[in-house]
């Protein structure tokens, strides 16, 4: 530690900001405790001046009028309304741009739970009735789906089985042969045949759903 | 709507919290600005009182500061204070007001020029030390606050941004635009007027019926 002058009353009353802000070198810092140690009179100085930065420091000391709070937070929401129109001017745009999205998205999604893809063959005729988890057999670049054992099954080498469900999901056909028994139930009715049965097996989809909850 | 309140009160999480409300805000949920200003409410009101003396123009410069920080809000950077950047709005838009209505033509020409010379603080046979206590009785504060009123604008406004608004001295040197030297001298000036004033107060009863320990202190 430099040792330095004692300072005066006059040197003290000078730094006494400093000295209560910290913002001193160490060597005056000491060379003003020193003082304080034996001047009644600075001391009473540093102390008072101590006081009034923490009285006044205090959030007590601010006092606001009644309703001060309630008055800025109106006027704030006052604005925000205001400034409301300028923002709906664009986004009032896009708005319908995406609903109109989000309803194409479910029209899209919603056909590829019903007819997912075409339908493969041109000739297809309806067909009512199909059980949904019924298991038939589709080959390699065929159009229709059969009975397992049918004999009008092409490509035999290449079949695979799947569901009538998928079968249908797919775009595959019911074959005219095998599978009459359904398209002649079909030919009774005047209603399109491939949605009735697409409609029946999500029906049968939601009895299952329903029957897991 | 109370556990913001909750989080942003709490000194552990309020930075968090405080800096996840600006994020919002800035990214256009305008409706959580007042959430956001309302810890700091008191504090702008006093910065806008300390510079127009008037309690009406002290909140509609309060109310117009905060509309043109949530206008800038996207303006504010991480790096600052946020209760400093709302306080040096508040005192910029104070000053532009009293230079429009020239209210400061009330307080001098000379006023802003700092004094030569020392100010020579008053010997106090017995001054005690006001507890912080006494701040709960309202007229301890209003004679606090009749002292602070009377000194002059210059030594006023930056006691008020540094002492009560908390900034420091290069902030408070900003927001009044001038040097940090002059910050210095006026807060040297006004903390010891405000002890010279709160003596005399002493001396004079203001807080005689303050519940003071007995015992004889130095000053």
């Amino acid at each position: 530690m430099v040792d330095r002058e004692p300072i005066t009353c006059d040197q003290l009353c000078r730094e006494i900001s400093n000295y209560l802000e910290g913002d001193l070198a160490p060597s005056m810092r000491a060379a003003i405790d020193t003082h304080l140690l034996t001047c009644s009179r600075c001391r009473s100085l540093v102390e008072g001046t101590r006081n009034v930065i923490r009285l006044y420091g205090d959030e007590r000391m601010i006092d606001v009028p009644v309703g001060f709070g309630q008055r800025l937070e109106k006027r704030l929401a006052r604005n925000a309304r205001e400034l409301h129109p300028r923002w709906t001017s664009w986004s009032a745009w896009l708005i319908p741009i995406a609903a109109l999205t989000l309803f194409a998205g479910g029209l899209r999604w919603a056909n590829s739970l019903t007819t997912a893809h075409p339908l493969l063959s041109e000739h297809a005729q309806s067909a009512k009735g199909i059980p949904p988890e019924m298991t038939v057999v589709v080959s390699e670049g065929a159009k229709e789906f059969h009975v397992p054992g049918c004999e009008f099954i092409h490509n035999k080498d290449k079949e695979h089985t799947l569901t009538a469900r998928e079968a249908v999901r797919e775009g595959y056909v019911p074959c005219v042969r095998c599978m009459r028994k359904y398209l002649e139930t079909a030919s009774n009715t005047t209603e399109p045949l491939f949605p009735v049965a697409i409609a029946e097996i999500d029906a049968h989809d939601e009895r299952q759903l329903h029957h897991l909850r | 709507m109370a556990d913001v309140n909750v989080a942003l009160n709490n000194p552990a999480t309020g930075t968090t919290r405080e800096q996840d409300l600006i994020a919002k805000v800035q990214f256009g949920h305008h409706e959580l600005f007042y959430e956001l200003v309302r810890p700091y409410e008191r504090r702008i009101y006093a910065a806008g009182m300390a510079i127009l003396r008037n309690e009406n123009d002290a909140e509609d410069v309060a109310q117009e500061a905060m509309l043109k920080a949530l206008a800038n809000i996207r303006q504010f950077r991480a790096e600052a204070k946020f209760s400093t950047w709302l306080i040096q709005i508040t005192v910029n838009e104070a000053l532009m007001r009293r230079r429009k209505e020239r209210t400061a033509m009330t307080e001098g020409i000379d006023d802003q020029r700092d004094e030569g010379g020392e100010y020579t603080p008053r010997d106090f046979a017995d001054w005690r030390e006001i507890p912080s206590e006494a701040l709960e009785r309202k007229e301890i504060r209003q004679k606090l606050a009749q002292a602070l009123a009377s000194l002059d604008r210059k030594y006023r406004e930056v006691f008020v941004l540094r002492d009560m608004e908390q900034l420091n001295i290069q902030e408070t040197a900003e927001a009044l635009g001038i040097s940090v030297a002059s910050v210095k001298t006026r807060l040297l000036r006004a903390r010891l007027m405000l002890r010279d004033l709160l003596a005399g107060g002493w001396q004079n009863g203001w807080f005689s019926r303050l519940p003071f320990e007995k015992g004889t202190k130095p000053w």
